[in-house]
C-alpha cells in the first residue's frame, strides 16, 4: 500500500534525524510538531472519521497528564507504568463522556459545547483539589533514565513521541481498512442511512471517542514527562483543545497525513512569524486563527482536499 | 450559612451579576434564534468591547455610562461587517464550519488584543465606582445596580425591536422559515447581518455596564463564553425572556454556589447545569420541542 | 413474513397512521400506495424501527420487532430504503454499497467484491469509482437500491424508488426490482408510478390520511372508487362513472 510506505519513510526520516543534526533547536521543534501531530491525529479519528466535532479535547489530555502525574508524585509509580493507566483512565473518560453525549443525541454544535463544559468542569476540579496540586500544579522531578521517562538527550523524547505518532498512524490505516472504520465512516456521513444498514451507531460512535481519548491522554502524559510541569490551565485549558483541531483543519481531516501535514504548515507558519516579529505575544495564535478562518471558508477539506484528485464536479441538473 | 443576612446579599449580588449575563446572553440568542449560530466571537467580542470602554475612558475621560451612544453602535457596525464580510461567506450551510470560524474570529481577536495590549488587566476608576447602596441591610454596589437596571432596559427595548419593527419581523420570520423569507422578498443576508449587529451591539451596552464593576483583560472573554452559552440553552434557544430568567437564574446560582464551594468550585454549578440541561432537557426552560 | 397488526402513531395531534393492519407473504412483490401525506412513509418508519408505534405489533420471520432499533431490524433480515436519498456523499458508490455488505461480510476486500457484484447487478458497474455526491438522480436511486441489497435482505422496503425516473428510466429498473424478487427476496414497494405498481406489484394496500382504505390486486384497485376518491377527491368516483355513462 503507498500509504503503509510513505508511513515508513516518514518514520525512518525522523529516526535518521538524531544521527544527523546537533540541534537542539531543529530537534525540539520536530518533537514539537510530532506532539502537535499526535493531538490532532487523535482529534481526527473522533471529527475526520467520526464526525464529531469536539471543542474540549484537553478534557482527555488533562486526564492523561494529571494521571501520569499524580501516579508518579503521589504514589511513586514508574513513568510508563504511569503511561498505560493514564491511556486506559483517558479511554474510560472518553467513554462516560460519549456515553452520556451519545444516548442522548447531541450531534454537532452541542456536541462540540459539551466536551468544552467537561473540559471546564474537568479544570475547576484539578484546580481545586490538593491532591492534583491545585492552582500550583504538580511538578515530576527530573531524570536521566529511559526507565524513568526521562531521557538526556532529545533524541530520546523525539523516539518516544515518533512511536506514539505512529501507533496513531496504524489506528487510522486500521479506520480506512476495516469494517469498523467503514462503519464509523458510515455514521460521520449519515447516521440514519448507517442505521438502516445495520450499524450500531451509539457503539461505533463510542468505540471512537474511546480511541481518540486514549490517544489524547498518551499526548498529555508525553507533556508532562517532556516539561515536567502540568496545571489546571494546561491540562484542561482552551489552548490544547484549539491545537488539537487546527493540524486535521489545515491538513486535511479524515486523511492520514492531514494532522501530519497541517502540524508542519502551522509550526513553519509559527517559525516564519517569530523570526519576522520576535517573541511578540499571541503573534502566532493570530496567524492561526485568521488560517482557520480562512481554510473553513476556502479549503473546507484542508491542504490534502485541496489536491485530491476526486473534486466533486458541479451537479447534474434533474431530468 | 443560611442566615437570611448572608443569604440575601448573596442572592441580590447574584441577580445583579445575573443581569449583566442576560444582557450578553441576550445578543447570543438573537444570534443563534435568527442565524443558527452558535456564536463563539462572543466572548471575544465582549473584550473587545471592555476595551473599547477602557480606552474611551482614558483617552477622553468619558464615563463608561455616557460611552453607551458610542460603543452600542460600534459594536453594531463591527457585528455587521463580521457576519456580511467574514462569518457568512465561510457558511457553506454546515453547523460545525461556523463554528470553527467563530472560534478562528475568536482567536484572532483574543490574540491581538494580547499583541496590542499585554496581559495586565485593567479597571477604571469613576466617582462611583466604590458607592454603595443599601437595599434591606444589604450593601450593593452601585455599578452593579447600574448594570441590573441597564440590563432590564436592553432587554425590553430588544423585545420591542423584535415584535414591533419590520426588522423585527423580518427577523422572526427568516428564524422560522429561511427559503419562504427569501421568496417573499426579505433580504435575508442582510437581516443575517443585521441580527449580528444588533447581538454584538448588545455587547456593547454591557461591556458599558460591566467595566465599571469588572475589569478587562485579553483573555476576560472566555470565563464569559460557557456561562452565555449555558444561558441561552437553560433560557430554551432563541427565547428573549428565556435568557433573561436563566441569566438570572445563573446569576444566583453562581453567587450562592460560591458561598457554599468558594469561588472557583461555584462555578462548576453552572458548567454541570449547562451538561444537564443539554442532555436532559435541551429544549430549556421555555424553548418549545423540536 | 411481515404481520402488522393495528399500527397506530401519532404527532402532536395529527394521526399519521391509525390503525393498519397488513401480511406480506414471502416471495412476492407487493407495494403501498396511496395520495402524499398519507402516511406510508410514516408505515415504513415504523416497520423499519426509525419510529415506535403508540400502538400494534409487527412481527418479522414469527418474531416480535415492535420498537427493535433500525440497526437490530437491518440484522433480522429486513432493510429499507429512503424517499429522499442519503447516500454517503463524500465517498464512493463502491464504498457506499459496501458498508451494507459489511453487515455479512467482515474482511474489507471481501466487501468491496460483494460490493462490485450487487452494483453489476442492479446496472452501477460503470460507476463504481465515482463520488455519490457526483451521480444523477437515477444513479442515486440505484445507488440507495444497491446499498440496501448489499445487506442481503429476506425483505427489502423500498420507499418511492422510481420517483424522480423519467419513463426510459423507470423501465429499465422494473426488471432490476423483478430479479430481485426472483433471487428470493420479497419486496414492498411505496411507489406513485402507477404504471410500475400495476407491472410489479402481485398485492397492494391503499393508504389515505393514515388509515388503509383498500387491498387487492392492483387492477381491482385501480377500479375501487373508495381509491379514486383518495387520490381524486370527493365525488370524482360519481362523476367518472356519470361521465362514461354519458359518453
Amino acid at each position: 500500500m503507498k500509504e503503509l510506505v510513505a508511513i515508513c519513510a516518514f518514520a525512518a526520516a525522523v529516526a535518521l534525524l538524531p544521527l544527523v543534526v546537533n540541534s537542539g533547536f531543529v530537534l525540539n521543534l520536530v518533537i514539537m510538531t510530532l506532539y502537535a501531530t499526535l493531538l490532532g491525529q487523535a482529534w481526527n479519528i473522533l471529527a475526520g472519521f467520526g464526525g464529531q466535532f469536539s471543542f474540549g479535547h484537553a478534557v482527555f489530555f488533562g486526564t492523561g497528564a494529571y494521571a501520569a502525574a499524580v501516579l508518579q508524585v503521589r504514589f511513586g509509580w514508574n513513568a510508563w507504568a504511569a503511561l498505560a493507566a493514564a491511556v486506559v483512565l483517558g479511554g474510560a473518560v472518553g467513554a462516560f463522556i460519549g456515553a452520556l453525549s451519545f444516548r442522548y443525541g447531541l450531534r454537532g454544535s452541542y456536541f462540540a459545547l459539551v466536551t468544552l463544559a467537561f473540559a471546564e468542569v474537568f479544570r475547576v476540579l484539578a484546580n481545586t483539589f490538593d491532591f492534583t496540586g491545585a492552582g500550583v500544579g504538580l511538578m515530576i522531578p527530573l531524570g536521566t533514565s529511559a526507565a524513568d521517562f526521562q531521557f538526556a538527550s532529545s533524541a530520546g523524547f523525539l523516539y518516544v513521541i515518533l512511536g506514539f505518532t505512529l501507533a496513531a498512524f496504524g489506528v487510522t490505516l486500521w479506520l480506512k481498512h476495516s469494517r469498523y472504520g467503514a462503519w464509523l465512516q458510515a455514521v460521520r456521513d449519515n447516521e440514519e442511512s448507517a442505521a438502516a444498514l445495520g450499524v450500531d451507531v451509539f457503539r461505533v460512535k463510542l468505540g471512537a471517542i474511546m480511541i481518540s481519548a486514549a490517544l489524547m491522554a498518551a499526548g498529555g502524559v508525553f507533556y508532562v514527562q517532556y516539561f515536567h510541569y502540568i496545571d489546571p490551565h494546561i491540562a484542561y485549558g482552551p489552548a490544547v483543545s484549539v491545537e488539537a483541531l487546527l493540524a486535521p483543519i489545515v491538513g486535511g481531516m479524515g486523511t492520514s497525513f492531514g494532522p501530519l501535514l497541517g502540524a508542519v504548515v502551522l509550526h513553519a507558519l509559527g517559525e516564519f512569524t517569530r523570526n519576522l516579529m520576535g517573541d511578540a505575544p499571541g503573534v502566532s495564535l493570530v496567524i492561526y486563527g485568521a488560517v482557520l478562518v480562512a481554510m473553513v471558508t476556502f479549503l473546507p477539506r484542508g491542504i490534502i482536499g485541496a489536491f485530491a484528485a476526486r473534486r466533486p464536479a458541479r451537479r447534474v441538473p434533474r431530468a | 450559612m443560611l442566615e437570611f443576612s448572608i443569604l440575601f446579599p448573596s442572592v441580590l449580588n447574584g441577580l445583579t451579576t445575573g443581569a449583566v449575563y442576560a444582557l450578553i446572553a441576550l445578543g447570543l440568542t438573537l444570534i443563534y434564534g435568527v442565524l443558527h449560530i452558535i456564536n463563539f466571537a462572543h466572548g471575544a467580542a465582549l473584550m473587545i468591547a471592555l476595551y473599547g470602554v477602557y480606552f474611551l475612558h482614558l483617552t477622553l475621560g468619558l464615563d463608561p455610562y455616557v460611552s453607551l451612544p458610542v460603543m452600542v453602535p460600534a459594536m453594531f457596525v463591527l457585528g455587521y461587517g463580521l457576519q456580511r464580510l467574514v462569518i457568512g461567506r465561510a457558511s457553506h450551510g454546515k453547523d460545525e464550519n461556523i463554528l470553527l470560524v467563530t472560534l478562528g474570529l475568536a482567536m484572532v481577536m483574543e490574540n491581538l488584543a494580547l499583541f496590542l495590549w499585554r496581559s495586565d488587566t485593567r479597571t477604571v476608576e469613576t466617582p462611583y465606582t466604590f458607592s454603595t447602596v443599601n437595599i434591606a441591610g444589604a450593601m450593593i454596589a452601585v455599578p452593579k445596580l447600574a448594570a441590573f437596571a441597564g440590563a432590564l432596559v436592553a432587554a425590553a427595548v430588544l423585545l420591542v425591536l423584535v415584535s414591533r419593527t419590520d426588522l423585527g419581523r423580518a427577523i422572526r420570520a427568516i428564524a422560522k422559515e429561511r427559503q419562504g423569507a427569501k421568496l417573499v422578498g426579505i433580504d435575508v443576508e442582510h437581516v443575517f447581518a443585521m441580527s449580528f449587529g444588533i447581538g454584538l451591539a448588545c455587547l456593547g451596552a454591557a461591556a458599558c455596564f460591566l467595566l465599571p464593576a469588572y475589569y478587562v483583560n485579553p483573555l476576560v472573554g472566555n470565563g464569559f463564553i460557557l456561562i452565555a452559552f449555558t444561558i441561552v440553552v437553560l433560557g430554551g434557544m432563541g427565547s428573549f425572556a428565556g435568557a433573561l430568567a436563566g441569566g438570572l437564574i445563573i446569576g444566583v446560582v453562581e453567587s450562592v454556589g460560591g458561598l457554599w464551594l468558594g469561588e472557583s468550585l461555584g462555578q462548576i454549578g453552572i458548567f454541570l447545569i449547562f451538561i444537564v440541561v443539554l442532555l436532559f432537557r435541551p429544549q430549556g426552560l421555555f424553548g418549545a420541542r423540536t | 413474513m411481515l404481520e402488522a397488526r393495528n399500527l397506530s402513531i401519532s404527532f402532536g395531534g395529527l394521526k399519521a397512521v391509525e390503525d393498519v393492519s397488513l401480511s406480506v407473504p414471502g416471495g412476492s412483490i407487493v407495494s403501498l400506495i396511496g395520495p402524499n401525506g398519507a402516511g406510508k412513509s410514516t408505515l415504513f418508519g415504523l416497520i423499519s424501527g426509525f419510529l415506535k408505534p403508540d400502538a400494534g405489533q409487527i412481527a418479522f420471520l414469527g418474531e416480535d420487532i415492535t420498537g427493535l432499533a433500525p440497526h437490530l431490524v437491518c440484522r433480522r433480515g429486513l432493510t429499507r430504503t429512503f424517499q429522499i436519498v442519503q447516500p454517503f456523499a463524500a465517498q464512493t458508490v463502491r464504498e457506499n454499497i459496501a458498508v451494507g455488505a459489511h453487515l455479512h461480510h467482515r474482511a474489507r476486500r471481501e466487501a468491496l467484491a460483494r460490493a462490485q457484484a450487487v452494483a453489476e447487478r442492479v446496472g452501477l458497474a460503470p460507476e463504481l469509482d465515482k463520488l455519490a455526491v457526483n451521480l444523477t438522480i437515477a444513479g442515486r436511486k440505484r445507488l440507495e437500491l444497491a446499498r440496501a441489497l448489499a445487506a442481503e435482505p429476506r425483505l427489502l422496503l423500498l420507499d418511492e424508488v422510481l420517483a424522480g425516473l423519467n419513463p426510459n428510466e423507470v423501465g429499465e429498473m422494473l426488471p432490476v426490482i423483478r430479479a430481485i424478487r426472483d433471487s428470493g427476496i420479497t419486496v414492498l414497494l411505496i411507489e406513485h408510478v402507477m404504471q410500475a405498481v400495476m407491472a410489479l406489484a402481485e398485492y397492494t394496500w391503499v393508504l389515505n390520511n393514515g388509515r388503509l382504505i383498500a387491498e387487492g390486486r392492483p387492477a381491482e384497485i385501480a377500479n375501487d372508487p373508495k381509491v379514486i376518491e383518495a387520490y381524486l377527491g370527493h365525488g370524482t368516483a360519481e362523476r367518472l362513472r356519470a361521465a362514461s355513462a354519458h359518453a
